[in-house]
């Protein structure tokens, strides 16, 4: 199993029967493959529907994308609507999860993920209404990039929220930022705590609970 | 009453330096003919309110190319490169706006309201000259409104006065910038007689749009 396709399985795991969910773009949308049977999961794409799935061969409809312009499809009991109602939605504590990746997030549980100064600034879209505003923020993103850990004690890249994000999985881990500080929940398949504390910038709690990364529900 | 008008007149009346609002997610529910009919008539130096600037070669995201905007103001740039090589060169002016943000500064521009307090963006760059409201222990950024001289508007279907549905994730921005402008053109896919859409049915009442584009010559 590569890695995006572990961190999406696990990130699923979180997924609550009737939970209202926005995927991010990227590794994110790999989770809505993932959600364990049984349970009954709405996705939002912020362009401005709720019952969103991924797209039928042959059934393409010009009017009916997701966020980064591809074509998706309308299960039974979706619904559709404008720009304002979609971002309450996701403001107004309607939105019980969004699963966003990250280039940094930080021992307070801060995220970074809209731009690199002077490098890549795509903009930030709707990633800041959607950590202020969900009920639960998922961060889910390699532990490392270009050998540098993303978990970080400050983000050196500007924040896309002051509010705390619920949970971290990696690659390596699943992290819960705390009031005391990031605590280590669980490692990979093969993964040792030493190699995620090899590979993390700041320090972590070790959780009396800590187990292996379940992938299955 | 019927308010048809055709494509090269409609364009015709907007001025160089001009203020766009212009629906639309990545050129879904973008009006796609007003565009390339700006791009035809070299309408310049122009400000754009949108979502985001599409693709190079996609629906808005062709203005930039073309260099025809002077500054836009809007949350995603991140799939048109030549945004932000303009923008980094110093030849456009870009003003990024969270999404939710973005949708209400102008829905309070339509609807009277001197702006919004929201959440997102407290403690960020956003902030940045910003002021700051403080409701229940709780702080909130003051975002203004936006207006604009023009809105270029896709709608699914209109009728003859101008009432407008719109179709699936194709609405997003459009019914909310109808209601921000001076002036709204807009373009409908299907134009039926007065009657044939139901008023429960009008996402945008007519009474919003001053200009609707012909069929005629598609």
């Amino acid at each position: 199993m590569d890695e995006k396709t572990l961190i999406a399985k696990r990130v699923a795991l979180e997924l609550k029967d009737g939970d209202l969910c926005n995927l991010g773009i990227g590794l994110p949308t790999l989770v809505a493959r993932y959600v364990p049977a049984g349970r009954n999961v709405f996705f939002q794409s912020e362009n401005g529907i709720v019952g969103m799935s991924g797209p039928v061969a042959g059934a393409d409809n010009h009017d009916l994308t997701d966020a980064g312009g591809s074509p998706i499809s309308a299960l039974p009991g979706a619904a559709s609507f404008d720009s304002a109602l979609s971002f309450g939605l996701i403001r107004g504590g309607h939105l019980d999860v969004t699963v966003l990746g990250g280039l940094q997030v930080d021992e307070e549980g801060h995220l970074a993920n809209w731009m690199v100064p002077g490098k890549m600034v795509p903009g930030m879209g709707g990633a800041m209404d959607l950590v202020t505003g969900a009920r639960r923020v998922i961060v889910a993103m390699q532990h490392s990039a270009k050998g540098e850990s993303k978990i970080v004690k400050h983000c050196t890249l500007p924040l896309t929220s002051v509010r705390r994000v619920d949970l971290i999985v990696t690659d390596l881990a699943v992290i819960e930022p705390t009031d005391a500080g990031l605590v280590l929940k669980e490692t990979a398949p093969g993964v040792t705590v030493e190699q995620v504390l090899a590979n993390t910038g700041c320090e972590l709690i070790l959780s009396p609970d800590l187990r292996p990364m379940p992938l299955e529900g | 009453m019927s308010k048809l008008i055709s494509l090269e007149d409609a364009v015709a009346r907007i001025p160089n330096g001009a203020s766009l609002l212009i629906g639309g997610f990545m050129a879904v529910g973008g009006p796609n003919r007003l565009v390339d009919e700006l791009i035809r008539q070299r309408k310049s130096d122009l400000t754009i309110i949108a979502n985001d600037t599409a693709r190079p070669a996609m629906g808005l995201g062709k203005l930039v190319v073309e260099r025809l905007v002077a500054k836009v103001i809007t949350s995603h740039i991140g799939l048109n490169p030549e945004t932000q090589k303009q923008m980094i060169a110093g030849d456009i002016q870009v003003e990024l706006v969270p999404q939710g943000t973005l949708a209400e500064r102008i829905r309070s521009g339509g609807v009277g309201l001197g702006g919004v307090l929201t959440p997102t963006g407290v403690g960020t760059t956003v902030e940045e000259g910003k002021r700051t409201v403080e409701i229940d222990g709780k702080t909130y950024l003051l975002e203004l409104p936006i207006k604009a001289d023009f809105a270029l508007i896709a709608a699914k279907q209109a009728d003859l006065y101008g009432n407008l549905t719109y179709a699936l994730t194709a609405r997003n921005f459009n019914p909310i910038m109808a209601m921000a402008a001076t002036t709204v053109i807009a373009e409908a896919e299907d134009i039926v007689p007065v009657g044939c859409i139901p008023p429960d049915a009008v996402m945008t009442p007519s009474i919003l749009v001053d200009h609707l584009i012909s069929n005629s010559n598609r």
